[in-house]
């Protein structure tokens, strides 16, 4: 028997790749576009804080749609996706540790010693 | 080893003879995109980190900067490259599914000319009128008197833009130096129903980058409160 002509006659058995539907792809396609329309909308009202919550929010649901169906991590399970959980996390912790550096630095200088604060509080509950 | 899987026996194309099965060799190559991926993702954070702290400081200087740019460029290079996603998904589906290399290139060309219409927007309409209205540092950057005191760190927001842009447009300019190689393999029948793994891996970068800008769209050109 060739093995030619075996992998020929099952090809879809031969390799494991998850085959998207057009479908889908057109689906996620389209609801792109309209997101995209919609944070370009949503930007002009007025929400004072919200907007840049509202506009990240639609970017990070764009982007999940990218990455599970463009970029196949919903079909595709294992290392890849350990991967990019680590890069997002890694990401985060340059965000965070330099914020939490920068946005404390107008903190008080010479700060209270914490005794001092908790101390007339533990008098007043106890006594 | 299951019955289903490829092996050398079947000598299929572009089969790397360090790998047991074609699968094996495809999840490798995989991994391998992702990990690149992962330090280019920290690659652009370093500059995402950094707006981010000088956004906290100035966010006045921000919104001020930001109404120097024209949302109708970004939001219409934003579908541009949403577009060029969905003909990488539909190349590569080609490829998988069999087609015949005629509709593998068919997805292909579509994916580059996209690519080249977001960069021609971006540097025609958009860096070269940065040029011509003195809103590009370096090259004789002007404070606007509206701008008052926070015009220096409109000037920051301002190298943000280009230095973030500029990064993005290379890396376009990078990937439509890539689908121009893939479409040549194309043309030269390199792939098959099992073995496209040159193909999938470029797409992934290309949605990477697209990604890239889904972030950058909303960070840079949709301050507007």
């Amino acid at each position: 028997m060739s093995s030619h002509s075996e992998s020929a006659a099952h090809g879809h058995l031969m390799f494991h790749e998850h085959v998207v539907p057009v479908s889908t792809y057109l689906a996620v396609f389209i609801t792109l576009l309209i997101a995209t329309g919609l944070t370009t909308w949503i930007a002009f009202q007025d929400l004072g804080q919200w907007n840049l919550v509202v506009a990240l929010a639609i970017a990070v649901c764009k982007a999940s749609l990218v990455v599970l169906f463009f970029m196949h991590v919903k079909y595709n399970k294992g290392l890849s996706r350990i991967v990019l959980i680590a890069a997002v996390f890694w990401l985060g912790i340059m965000i965070t540790f330099t914020l939490a550096d920068e946005l404390t630095r107008h903190w008080q200088i010479n700060p209270q010693p914490w005794v001092g604060t908790i101390v007339p509080v533990v008098r007043h509950l106890l006594f | 080893m299951s019955d289903a899987a490829i092996t050398h026996g079947d000598n299929p194309t572009g089969f790397a003879h360090q790998f047991e099965e074609l699968d094996q060799q495809h999840d490798a190559g995989r991994l391998g995109m992702w990990l690149f991926l992962a330090t280019e993702i920290l690659f652009f954070g370093g500059l995402f980190t950094g707006y981010t702290v000088y956004r906290s400081l100035h966010p006045q200087a921000f919104l001020l900067g930001s109404h120097i740019l024209e949302v109708k460029y970004g939001a219409i290079n934003t579908a541009v490259l949403i577009c060029s996603s969905f003909t990488m998904a539909m190349a590569i589906r080609s490829a998988q599914t069999g087609k015949r290399k005629g509709a593998i290139i068919g997805w292909l060309i579509p994916t580059m000319l996209l690519g080249a219409t977001f960069l021609f927007l971006k540097f025609r309409f958009e860096w070269y009128h940065d040029y011509l209205e003195h809103t590009m540092p370096g090259f004789g950057f002007y404070y606007r008197p509206e701008w008052g005191a926070h015009a220096p760190q409109v000037q920051m927001f301002m190298c943000f833009y280009f230095f973030m842009t500029g990064l993005h447009a290379l890396h376009m300019i990078v990937g439509i130096g890539i689908l121009l190689v893939l479409t040549w393999m194309t043309s030269r029948g390199r792939f098959t129903s099992q073995y496209f793994a040159p193909l999938e891996i470029s797409g992934l970068y290309w949605h990477f980058v697209d990604i890239i800008w889904i972030f950058l769209f909303p960070l840079l050109y949709l301050i507007r409160f």
